[in-house]
């Protein structure tokens, strides 16, 4: 660890090595495992978020993971529908009675111990997965990562890169906005109360993306060469051939009248004619990268951690992921099969196999 | 370099050509400064030189302009990108990227500069522009004048031949503008960049300049030397109008040409000031309108007020100073009521105790305790209330606009305020709004008459967003007075203005402090405060620095010293007009 410049880590590596524990949460109702994914993840995020602004980040996803356990508890508390025979009732809410044609829903009622556990198990499956995302979107940075879209979806790219550059800078304007109205005091409906904030903010908002249009413009932002006429018609042709092939292909493969050999050609053909596509298209743009992030050994360990053990997980590693499901049993304290938890762990080789991030780079320095 | 053969320009929709008949030459290795009242259209020239006119506005161009030998109307603006460089006023919006080396990095990544060469260029651009240890910096965290340099510095990594600034130091104070346009001389004595550039104060750029083009606002252009084309242009930074007021010729541009000619003047003057000189105005027996002491303010960590005291006193207008982020902001915010304080006590006169806030007869004298009767502190009221009080004009005043004609905005400010004389009586607007509406200094003037006062002639079905800087800022003006409110504050309120426009808002600032407002204004701009301040305050990391008769301050720190000051030192003068005043006394009468 000592003496390893820090540096940012591939974002791209990120990326991948988030498939493994997002694989291991959706496809397990255990709740020790889905807890041990939760904390590999605190792990590794602890260790490598960096001091960018988008870093505090991850902390929301906590919340908004609670939040969503929480949700789903209540939800199926009100709407759970009654308890089975020798189920154990925690408490009976009062019951809302529905006409006869609105069968199915019941509102209120007892309420089983069995069911909020269930939802509770149900709600940490949902949190793991949100956190996972929160993981990756604390630990690589966002715009990094839009450069390593190929040639062709650098307009795409682009787009993105204005609205998160712009989105932070609306809150901000949002926020001066909202300290002004008490300048003009005054009291308002509450219609007008809402367009006091949000027509300024809006007209701010334009007039930045206007603003760095035109900057982006004539500081030479998608030049482009000049391209063969029959150049350009071909990889018209191919990136308007492919989506339909590809269309024409999941026709194939989801309606079963048709022979399955169809939509896999279907899919074949529209893979490789949108990949020619990209790739002419790509040719178009001729640009060049400053400081590329490299790709070395740490970015194939940490990759290699969450990709190697999504595909472990799914290959079935002699554990039945619905083992633990529930029913009856939910009750039961669940068992810590060894095989998963080995993987599971594994994954946190990220934190250690990553470089350590750079200390303080977009920081907020106070001013 | 640069060539402009029969130019016109018109956008859809106007009435008439921005341009018409524009014909210049620009050699290579010149500093050009482009002059002229807010929209004559300084922008649209320069936005020509790059193509962004007419290809990302819109309008029909005719004639032709061509920079090193391409026709930007046939060019777009991206690939002019490696021979004309751009930089706006607000860095801040153009940026792409998040750090320092990145932001030099982007232009190159366009153009595709091999990445060996492009590192090569960003140490070079480093080093050039003295920014080396800000490299990893986030663009947010840098100050006005770095953001600025960095700016230019991203314009520079593509080898332009033409640097194009419009209005560069407009959001900078004095400081920050010395390094950006120090850099930019440097820029062209040392790698003979040609440099095209709009500015609106010309006190800190015409010494620089190389050629002056003038706008004077008819579509025509007129272009010079600086000093014949200053000596007729209708707008002077003071050095200029000191000179013709004193007769020189050649003008001197540069304050130290000046210095060198003053001294008979300045003999003249030192006898003759002190003479004539008004009196200070001595406010003590006026009331205390606003009265705070020991005021804080946090954001965060960062204590951006510490201790102030402040008193103001009807019909006194104080100039507020200091670097970007030194508190000026947070300390009118929190003066206002309108952002929470972490400590301090503040206290404003209510209108219907006629005395001001010291209730206990001020002229006894003695120091800070003298005061804060029967005052309110307007962070306790309700907004409605609070601005009755006291109305703070924000930094950016379109926060405030948000209805579709200014026509509109003026009602629903009416309407507000209650002001049209009782007719707000009828609305249920609680017991405030009763006490308001006695009639306080003001007599009971509606918006409307208000804006018709502070900024004539503007029309009143024109979209708030369509008016000039200084228009809007009327407008906003006239909004926040018509809650009546004893003291204004003011953010920055010159920041996009011409003299014109200035001068007239000197005048506004003067005539409401003659009918008992108390004003304060923060301000960069030296020469503004100089006109129309009496006191200044200055500021660093959050603590009064400086206090005093704007005439003692002013003349004392050199970053704050106004033109006239630096020239006629140590004759204390401030302004044109103050020498003109005094030379025009009748005791020497020898003028002429």
């Amino acid at each position: 660890m000592r003496g390893r410049p820090a540096r940012a880590l591939h974002p791209v590596a990120w990326w991948i090595w988030s498939v493994g524990p997002a694989t291991a949460a959706g496809r397990t109702v255990n709740p020790l495992l889905l807890v041990l994914v939760l904390a590999v993840l605190g792990l590794v995020v602890s260790a490598r978020r960096t001091e960018a602004p988008w870093a505090g980040a991850y902390r929301s996803y906590l919340v908004l993971a609670l939040v969503v356990i929480g949700i789903r508890v209540v939800f199926r508390a009100v709407f759970g529908g009654g308890a089975p025979a020798g189920a154990h009732i925690l408490f009976a809410l009062p019951r809302v009675p529905l006409p006869d044609w609105y069968a199915g829903v019941r509102i209120g009622g007892p309420v089983a111990l069995e069911a909020v556990v269930a939802a509770a198990v149900d709600g940490l499956r949902l949190a793991c997965l949100l956190c996972c995302l929160g993981a990756v979107n604390t630990l690589a940075d966002p715009k990094h990562a839009l450069q390593s879209l190929p040639g062709a979806l650098h307009e795409l790219g682009v787009a993105v890169t204005v609205a998160l550059t712009t989105a932070p800078q609306l809150a901000h304007s949002a926020q001066r906005v909202r300290r002004a109205t008490r300048l003009r005091g005054g009291r308002r409906s509450r219609r007008r109360g809402l367009s006091t904030i949000v027509v300024p903010v809006l007209h701010d908002a334009f007039e930045r993306s206007l603003h760095l249009a035109a900057s982006m413009d004539s500081r030479g932002y998608g030049r482009a060469r000049v391209v063969p006429e029959t150049r350009r018609r071909v990889t018209s042709a191919l990136l308007l051939s492919g989506p339909v092939a590809l269309c024409v292909g999941a026709y194939g493969l989801l309606d079963t009248t048709v022979p399955p050999a169809t939509g896999l050609a279907g899919f074949a053909v529209g893979t490789v004619s949108c990949g020619a596509g990209l790739a002419l298209a790509g040719g178009r743009v001729r640009r060049t990268r400053y400081r590329p992030d490299p790709w070395l050994t740490p970015e194939w360990i940490v990759a290699g951690a969450g990709f190697v053990g999504a595909l472990a997980l799914v290959m079935g590693t002699g554990f039945d992921p619905t083992a633990q499901a529930a029913g009856a049993d939910t009750l039961r304290w669940p068992e810590l099969p060894p095989v998963p938890v080995g993987i599971v762990l594994s994954m946190g080789l990220a934190a250690f196999a990553a470089p350590p991030p750079p200390a303080g780079v977009p920081g907020s320095d106070p001013e | 370099m640069i060539e402009f053969d029969r130019v016109g320009l018109t956008y859809p929709e106007a009435p008439a050509p921005v341009l018409t008949d524009v014909r210049l030459h620009i050699e290579e290795g010149e500093l050009c400064l482009v002059i002229g009242h807010t929209g004559t259209g300084k922008s649209s020239l320069l936005g020509t030189l790059n193509g962004l006119v007419p290809h990302f506005t819109g309008g029909s161009l005719t004639g032709r302009v061509t920079v090193a030998g391409r026709d930007t109307a046939r060019t777009r603006p991206r690939d002019l990108a490696d021979v004309v460089g751009v930089v706006g006023q607000d860095p801040v919006a153009g940026f792409v990227t998040d750090t320092v080396e990145e932001e030099l990095a982007y232009t190159m990544e366009q153009l595709a500069v091999p990445p060996q060469a492009m590192r090569t260029r960003v140490e070079q651009t480093l080093d050039l522009l003295g920014i080396a240890d800000l490299r990893r910096r986030s663009l947010l965290a840098l100050s006005g004048g770095q953001q600025q340099r960095v700016a230019i510095g991203a314009a520079l990594t593509a080898r332009p031949e033409v640097l194009v600034l419009d209005e560069p130091t407009s959001a900078l104070d004095p400081v920050g503008a010395e390094e950006v346009l120090a850099t930019v001389t440097r820029l062209v004595h040392d790698l003979g960049i040609t440099v095209v550039l709009a500015e609106h104060r010309l006190e800190r750029v015409v010494q620089y300049a190389d050629r002056i083009i003038h706008l004077p606002g008819d579509g025509t252009v007129a272009c010079g030397e600086p000093g014949e084309v200053l000596a007729t242009a209708g707008l002077a930074p003071p050095v200029i109008e000191l000179g013709r007021a004193a007769g020189w010729d050649p003008l001197p541009l540069s304050v130290r040409d000046a210095r060198r000619r003053a001294a008979p003047l300045r003999e003249r003057l030192s006898t003759t000031m002190v003479r004539t000189r008004a009196p200070e105005p001595k406010n003590a027996d006026s009331p205390t309108l606003l009265d705070a002491t020991r005021l804080r303010v946090r954001h965060g960590r960062i204590h951006a007020v510490r201790d102030v005291d402040l008193r103001l006193r009807a019909g006194e207008i104080v100039a507020l100073m200091g670097r970007n982020g030194s508190g000026k902001s947070s300390l009118l915010w929190a003066l206002a009521g309108a952002a929470r304080r972490a400590g301090g006590r503040l206290r404003v006169a209510r209108p219907e105790d006629d005395g001001g806030v010291s209730g206990d007869g001020g002229t006894a004298g003695g120091g800070n305790r003298e005061s804060c009767g029967p005052g309110v502190d307007p962070v306790q009221l309700p907004p409605d209330r609070a601005r009755r009080l006291v109305a703070l004009v924000p930094q950016t005043p379109t926060d405030l606009l948000y209805l579709d004609t200014v026509d509109q905005e003026l009602c629903q400010a009416d309407l507000d305020a209650a002001a049209g004389n009782g007719s707000g009586e009828g609305g249920a607007r609680g017991p405030s709004t009763g006490r308001g509406l006695r009639p306080a200094r003001v007599l009971g003037e509606t918006a409307g008459d208000l804006l018709e006062r502070l900024v004539p002639g503007i029309d009143r079905n024109a979209h708030p967003r369509d008016l000039s800087a200084g228009q809007q800022l009327g407008l906003v003006l006239a909004i926040q007075l018509c809650g009546r409110p004893q003291v204004l504050l003011l953010d920055e309120p010159t920041r996009g203005l011409d003299y014109r426009a200035k001068t007239a808002l000197a005048v506004v600032l003067t005539d409401l402090a003659a009918r008992g407002h108390a004003i304060v204004v923060a301000t960069h701009d030296v020469e503004f405060a100089a006109t129309a301040c009496r006191r200044v305050l200055v500021l660093a990391e959050g603590e009064v620095v400086a206090e005093g008769p704007a005439r003692t301050v002013l003349t004392a720190s050199p970053a704050f010293a106004p033109q006239v000051a630096k020239i006629l030192a140590p004759v204390q003068c401030l302004t044109v007009r103050e020498v003109v005043q005094a030379l025009d006394e009748p005791a020497t009468g020898a003028r002429r």
